[in-house]
């Protein structure tokens, strides 16, 4: 089975992000970049599949020579191979999708993976639109899979329940948190991660369709008021969201 | 220029999401002199398409099957990619739910379009549609504008106003679209709702828990804080990541961004990935015993006391209150 699993290179959801001086961008300087956490789940769920159907899975990551340190990542959790698709420009999920498509067609893969969307953008598209792009079945924010022959059933996560689909294979997933529990790479996959080599590529890319005007910060809460400080702030608190908040 | 808007239904309901569309359709063409289509898939759902006219459709299409019955991507994806090029829509207006952030994108390659996912605010400028959406889990906002002919756009639900029906009528135009087998290679098969249970993206309340709760046995008190109030329950991410919660339930960055009128966070320090998904709610109610927690630097109103021991009191009080 090939498994190919397209991964991002997104700031720490722990990161303060701030707006560069242009306002059209993040300033990166001081920012901890990590492996796009929902990707973690899918990688998991490609190396999980590889070792009960055997084969191999190939992280692709599209991007500047940064996302390296994040296919190191993946190679340490597991993968086989890396490929980044070298890309220094910022692009939308449309011309992203389009760079990972165009290398997917070369490869053929029997199961492609992406997390259910990169915690940058929150677009929460490009792996849906690969799925279009390269006339495929899809099924995204997968929480559950089960593979019986060329058949998948899927569960998919929908507001207050769940969505079983069922698909058959070459076919696209996005995962959610929940889907498995990622392993940490152990120290040798470590190790043997830092002398693999990771393919660069260079593809036809096509520009991107939206275009940011502008970043700037949401307007921010100013702290209320501490009601109390014991259980007696109860019957006040209570009494303040009735009358003055109105909302009870 | 014509905006075509999606209206969503489940179970052959209306969502409250395609009354908020098709509003939003209305307002940005009565500020720039466009039409607005409505479109409703599934099986038998001709009834309510009568409801849309007075949320501001000039026409509603129907595109009904038995096979869709359930909903499927590719199928939902190649309908609302025909019926834009039938209408020759500029702008297309879906929902970011389940169903709308999963077709959107098919419908966007389909149609050479760019796409802008769950907005949050819409303007026009210099005659151009420009939308707000968050990005980083809402850390930050940006205003993106679409440079392709064909312009899709998904909203955030329970952002924008449904206002109420007019009343009005609009012409109801039932359309054939030809669906073979491989229109339906992504197809649901079936669906497990939650019991009874209301979805935190949802609910217009929410009690979140998070460590200082201390432990799993005690979102007892969460739950019935959350029944009394008819509320949802949410959970911090490190509440999930020790397992006392589903996935489901988690409020941030990793989990769920929400904006509900009341937000309860009760033992919850304030992670900043934790603010970013839930900082945008009207009011928020803070209970956590370190004075010094982030959280209440966004909480309208703060208890400085254990969770555990407010709780049931809140509890007690709300039910005196409301008569429960």
């Amino acid at each position: 089975m090939k498994l190919a699993v397209c991964i991002n290179h997104v700031p720490d959801t722990a990161a303060k992000i701030s707006i560069s001086a242009d306002g059209k961008n993040i300033e990166k300087t001081g920012v901890t970049y990590v492996l796009n956490p929902y990707d973690e789940f899918a990688i998991e769920e490609c190396l999980r599949l590889k070792e009960k159907y055997t084969g191999e899975v190939i992280a692709i990551s599209l991007g500047g020579d940064a996302h390296k340190e994040t296919l190191r990542k993946a190679l340490a959790m597991g993968v086989d191979k890396a490929v980044l698709l070298k890309d220094e420009n910022a692009r939308d999920s449309f011309a992203v999708a389009f760079g990972i498509a165009e290398y997917l067609k070369e490869i053929s893969p029997d199961v492609i993976f992406f997390g259910k969307q990169s915690v940058d953008f929150d677009d929460a598209a490009v792996g849906t639109m690969v799925a279009e792009m390269l006339n495929l079945p899809s099924v995204s924010v997968a929480v559950k899979l089960e593979i019986s022959n060329n058949s998948v059933k899927v569960e998919r996560e929908i507001e207050g329940g769940k969505e079983i689909v069922e698909v058959t294979l070459p076919a696209v997933f996005t995962a959610q948190k929940g889907l498995n529990e990622p392993r940490y790479p152990a120290l040798k996959g470590i190790m043997a991660a830092k002398s693999k080599p990771i393919e660069e590529r260079i593809l036809t890319s096509v520009d991107s369709k939206t275009e940011v005007i502008k970043m700037y910060k949401p307007h921010s809460k100013n702290a209320g008021k501490i009601v109390g400080t014991d259980v007696s702030a109860v019957s006040e608190l209570v009494r303040l969201l009735r009358e003055e908040a109105k909302v009870i | 220029m014509k905006i075509l808007a999606f209206a969503e239904q489940r179970d052959n309901k209306l969502k409250k999401s395609a009354f908020e569309v098709v509003r939003t359709a209305r307002i940005i063409a009565d500020m720039s002199g466009a039409d607005v289509v409505a479109l409703l898939i599934g099986n038998q759902i001709r009834g309510l398409a009568g409801e849309l006219g007075g949320f501001g459709a000039q026409k509603v299409i129907t595109v009904e099957d038995q096979k869709l019955e359930k909903y499927s991507s590719t199928a939902y994806a190649k309908i609302i990619a025909e019926v834009a090029k039938k209408e020759q829509a500029d702008i297309i207006f879906l929902p970011a739910t389940a169903i709308g952030k999963d077709c959107a994108p098919r419908v966007a390659v389909k149609l050479d379009a760019g796409l802008a996912s769950d907005c949050t605010a819409l303007k026009i400028e210099n005659g151009e549609l420009i939308a707000t959406r968050p990005i980083y889990a809402s850390k930050l906002l940006t205003d993106v504008k679409i440079n392709s002919h064909v312009k899709i756009f998904t909203l955030r639900p329970k952002v924008f106003p449904t206002g109420n029906s007019s009343g009005s009528s609009s012409n109801i135009e039932s359309l054939n679209i030809a669906l073979s087998d491989v229109d339906f290679a992504s197809h649901v098969k079936e669906i497990n709702q939650a019991s009874g249970k209301l979805d935190v993206a949802e609910a217009d309340i929410i009690v979140s828990g998070g460590r200082g709760l201390k432990g799993p046995e005690n979102f007892n008190l969460i739950e019935e804080l959350a029944s009394v109030v008819g509320a949802a329950t949410g959970a911090s991410r490190a509440a999930v990541d020790a397992g006392w919660r589903p996935h489901s339930e988690q409020i941030g960055q990793t989990g769920k961004t929400v904006s509900p009128t009341l937000y309860f966070a009760v033992g919850i320090s304030g992670a900043i990935q934790h603010l970013a998904g839930m900082s945008s709610s009207k009011y928020i109610v803070a209970i956590n015993k370190d004075k010094d927690a982030p959280i209440f630097q966004v909480a309208d109103y703060g208890i400085v006391a254990d969770a555990i021991e407010v709780l049931p009191a809140l509890t007690q009080e709300l039910k005196k209150l409301l008569g429960k």
